[in-house]
């Protein structure tokens, strides 16, 4: 019924607007102005709608600006981040700049030079000093900002080094699993082949590497540790994304993608810098693999190096040993690789 | 010449049966004078009508999950009378919700901004702007419009299969688009998706080869390519980056559909779904998104270029100035399509992509910057000292130039590999390209009709609803699109269906309600625009010939509509199209048409 009510509406809203054109053609008819040709009122009305806009426009957007602050992300959790975010700043001032400037002539010369009837635009079809000036500049402009990018990209993306800590980020429709190394820092090989639902990565029992290897739903990070993240898919494409931490990688199957970084701040520090006891750090699925992919995440959890062995050690084995034999140790005996 | 036998041998053609003519027209049934037509002009209006019926349909959608994103906890039951078994209790399903955004996206960009644009713009212009009776090929033309409307037929087909349309987003990686275990509409609703993407393929290059061949064999007399309109230009380009791109998006489709229907391992490798390891190996899901962006990219300038050259032609014809510095624009748009082939890899940035590669990818995409501002520049500049009339046509190719900078400024940001880590896939990417692609170009597709209406219809539309149909328009993509940026900036994922499984998304809500209102708002303005459309198509004022003192020959043909365009010979043309406003000469414009021995007064130095 409800919905009917809505079409019939919906349908008396077409009618009226129709209608309602039609009233105000007639009564423009009645006043014997020829409504179809741009006059002197639709200039002026337009022009002076030109400068409102601009003014409100750009009024509203600095309110909304400083507004939406309290959303953005919070300084950056990871040491290349702070470069990223930097390089992020210098380009907003510059774009800014930019946009203010060119939207101001855009909409003042609209404003400026509507149609008078007295009035007659300027015949100036060319200037080549112009055209070489506004060419220049900007590839001048560009060629510093393409130097700084890629310079801090470069800088994010060179081989990490030796030692760094492997964890292994394993994804699937619809959660994560991370992996670590555990003691010998290596991961043990893994096949799609292998996976079962007691070896959901798939890895390789076979692979010496693979003994200490140690698997767990929470991702922990210990601050000041260098980390290369290992990332994979068994599915679909994921995407690995960290976004306190500035970090993003996709995780495809069939490949092994990594991402180097280095977390800097705890998950208390965080919460006492954002003043929310609630605050936790995330990781995301950031590429669309289904229905439940808004629902696939994975808490993330940063912390002193003590915290993380202490934490790690609790975690169990991707292949438990077996109880029987003598009291070996059942847990793991990582420890990371001190920063 | 060889150009000039075919272009003698094509008047002869046509003045032969100009006896036949009356007779010809005398005898046009239904059929052949709406559905099956070979006229240009025709055609460029069965593109125009159906792609505003697409764009309708693709905007509904937007706007329901819009109501999703905005009330997540909500209950709509006129969802559920639309969507019915997709929206119990007026909920809407995340499935469909991810079929809505993947079937919004590929309406818009592919049956609205590539077909229908191109499709009415350079059907209707060509001809008439570069003097032919019509284009090179009538029955290719009729063809690539009965593809495209195929094309559209299939898309609408699969909205309504029961495992519902493809929803692995508008560029449908696999194996997500592969593997009918991964989601419900990688089942039937992908291959009519890959079955609609192959017709319309089909229609791009039948039309583009079409539009290339007309423009550089059929001009009339004295129309030098120099002296070519710069939407004409815009055509040209397109048409060829359509001709080089689509084949490659085509063998992208082609590899997919083996790879889902014949066992192949073109794009899948190592996959355990569904408790079983598929037998696929040696593929790469990476390979797909090369091809993919390969045309991918030169797309946004399909997109976008034509809605830049028609934005130049009515706001030189508007302001009464030509158009400043023509042969940068042109040398612009040259340097824009070359580089719009190798740009693909920055949609690729974080896939694991060897960084050396990126990083060539970051120095090209930038580059791009430059002719785009160049072209930003010379529309500024010629506003300045400009005398404009204010139509509704100069007020959204304003409204373009102004997208035009606010999204080309945040593509800086996300050509950047190192910003594009935090903010890829994130709404930032949504805002940046709604505004530089998908408003753009509309706003060049609504400046395109509201000036050339009189042309196609020989009716105005009305000033007003334009004028409310502009304002409101321009408020709300701006009030949508602008607070997106920020919740991209917050770090919140684009394609997720509810932000309510990470607790720093709550605050998030708020924006979201703002930007769907805004969205209503400006659904709202395009049902003005449609009813003005509808109703000046048959109510509309009579136009006169030229209603906006233009220079370009489409306007010395008659306003009704002939077979052939003009009545006896084809203009001939003297000089470029945009002599607006020259000193010396008693109006502010003269015609293409109009030979500099009658302009004496006003011809500058070396214009005999």
């Amino acid at each position: 019924m409800i919905n009917l009510l809505i079409f019939v509406v919906v349908v008396l809203v077409i009618i009226v607007v129709v209608r309602v054109v039609r009233v105000m053609e007639l009564a423009t008819e009645l006043s014997g102005e020829d409504d179809s040709i741009i006059n002197r009122k639709d200039n002026r009305f337009n022009g002076a709608m030109m400068i409102i806009f601009l003014v409100l426009g750009v009024g509203a957007m600095v309110y909304f600006t400083l507004d939406a602050k309290k959303y953005l992300l919070p300084l950056s959790a990871s040491k290349h981040g702070v470069i990223i975010d930097k390089l992020l700043d210098v380009n907003w001032v510059l774009l800014v700049v930019v946009f203010l400037v060119t939207q101001f002539l855009l909409f003042y010369y609209a404003f400026r030079y509507h149609h008078r009837k007295e009035s007659k635009a300027y015949f100036y079809p060319i200037n080549h000093t112009l055209e070489v000036v506004w060419t220049i500049i900007p590839t001048i402009v560009l060629g510093g900002m393409i130097v700084y990018g890629l310079n801090v990209w470069n800088n994010i993306t060179k081989p990490a080094p030796k030692g760094a800590m492997l964890i292994e980020i394993y994804g699937k429709q619809f959660d994560w699993t991370v992996r670590y190394a555990g003691a010998d820092n290596i991961l043990g090989k893994s096949n799609f082949r292998l996976i079962t639902d007691d070896n959901p990565l798939g890895v390789d029992s076979t692979d010496k590497a693979s003994k200490d290897d140690i698997i767990a739903k929470e991702l922990h990070l210990p601050v000041g540790a260098k980390i290369l993240l290992k990332l994979h898919s068994r599915d679909v494409i994921h995407s690995a994304y960290l976004p306190h931490f500035r970090t993003q990688m996709n995780c495809v199957p069939g490949m092994t993608t990594e991402f180097f970084f280095e977390p800097t701040i705890t998950t208390r520090q965080m919460r006492e810098y954002t003043k929310n006891d609630k605050f936790d750090y995330v990781l995301l699925c950031n590429k669309i693999c289904g229905v439940a992919h808004y629902t696939m995440k994975m808490n993330v959890v940063a912390e002193e190096p003590e915290q993380f062995n202490k934490w790690v050690t609790g975690q169990s084995l991707v292949f438990p040993k077996p109880a029987a034999p003598a009291p070996a140790p059942e847990k793991a005996t990582a420890s990371i690789t001190k920063p | 010449m060889p150009n000039e036998i075919i272009k003698r041998s094509h008047d002869a053609h046509v003045s032969g049966n100009g006896h036949g003519h009356d007779e010809h027209e005398h005898h046009q049934t239904f059929w052949t004078k709406y559905v099956f037509s070979q006229d240009h002009k025709m055609i460029s209006k069965q593109f125009l009508i159906t792609a505003i019926l697409m764009a309708l349909l693709a905007m509904s959608m937007s706007t329901i999950f819009r109501l999703q994103l905005a009330w997540p906890d909500k209950h709509f039951p006129f969802l559920e009378t639309v969507l019915g078994k997709w929206a119990k209790d007026g909920r809407l399903d995340p499935s469909m919700y991810l079929a809505l955004i993947t079937i919004h996206g590929t309406i818009m960009v592919f049956f609205v901004l590539t077909g229908g644009l191109s499709g009415t713009f350079s059907n209707l212009l060509i001809p008439f702007q570069c003097g032919a009776r019509d284009m090179a090929s009538g029955f290719l033309n009729m063809l690539s419009y009965w593809f495209f409307f195929a094309s559209c037929t299939v898309m609408c087909a699969s909205l309504f299969l029961t495992t519902g349309p493809a929803s692995a987003g508008w560029t449908v990686y696999p194996p997500l688009s592969a593997l009918p275990q991964a989601i419900p509409g990688s089942g039937a609703g992908m291959t009519l998706w890959l079955v609609s993407m192959v017709l319309f393929i089909g229609s791009a290059l039948l039309g583009g080869i079409n539009y290339v061949v007309t423009v550089i064999n059929l001009r009339t007399k004295g129309m030098k390519m120099t002296r070519l309109p710069l939407t004409i230009w815009a055509f040209t380009i397109t048409a060829i980056l359509g001709i080089l791109s689509f084949p490659v998006l085509f063998a992208a489709a082609l590899l997919l559909l083996f790879d889902r229907s014949f066992g192949t391992s073109f794009y899948l490798s190592d996959i355990h779904i569904g408790g079983v390891p598929l037998e696929h190996v040696g593929g790469s899901p990476i390979l797909y998104q090369h091809l993919f962006w390969f045309l991918g990219h030169p797309e946004v300038y399909i997109v976008l270029l034509p809605a830049l050259g028609l934005a130049s032609e009515v706001i030189s014809t508007m302001s009464r100035k030509p158009i400043f510095g023509y042969k940068a624009m042109i040398g612009s748009m040259l340097v824009i399509a070359f580089l719009s082939f190798v740009v693909w890899g920055h949609h690729m940035f974080i896939t694991g992509m060897n960084p050396f590669l990126g990083s060539v990818f970051v120095f090209t995409t930038l580059l791009v910057a430059i002719p785009s501002a160049v072209k930003v520049f010379n529309y500024i500049a010629t506003l300045w000292k400009a005398n404009i009339v204010m139509s509704p046509a100069i007020l959204f190719a304003i409204g373009l130039v102004s997208f035009f900078i606010s999204g080309g400024l945040t593509g800086i940001i996300l050509g950047d590999s190192a910003l594009d880590i935090n903010i890829h896939d994130t709404y930032f990417v949504v805002a940046h390209f709604h505004i530089v692609m998908g408003s753009s170009a509309i706003f060049g597709m609504f400046a395109g009709i509201y000036h050339w209406f009189p042309r196609m219809y020989g009716r105005m539309m009305n000033k007003k609803a334009g004028y409310l149909h502009f304002w409101l328009t321009f408020l709300s993509v701006y009030g949508v699109f602008f607070p997106m940026h920020f919740i991209g900036l917050a770090g919140v994922p684009r394609r997720y269906y509810a932000n309510t499984s990470y607790e720093g998304f709550s605050g998030i809500i708020n924006i979201n309600e703002l930007i769907t209102m805004f969205a209503l708002l400006g659904a709202f303005a395009q049902l003005i625009f449609i009813a003005n459309f509808f109703y000046s198509i048959w109510r509309g004022k009579r136009a006169v010939q030229n209603p906006w003192k233009s220079n370009t020959i489409e306007w010395t043909a008659p306003v009704e509509h002939l077979h052939g365009n003009w009545p006896g010979e084809i203009p001939t043309v003297h000089r470029w199209a945009y002599d607006y406003s020259k000193p010396g000469h008693s109006d502010d414009f003269i015609p293409q048409t109009t030979p500099y021995s009658e302009t004496v007064s006003s011809n500058l130095p070396g214009e005999e």
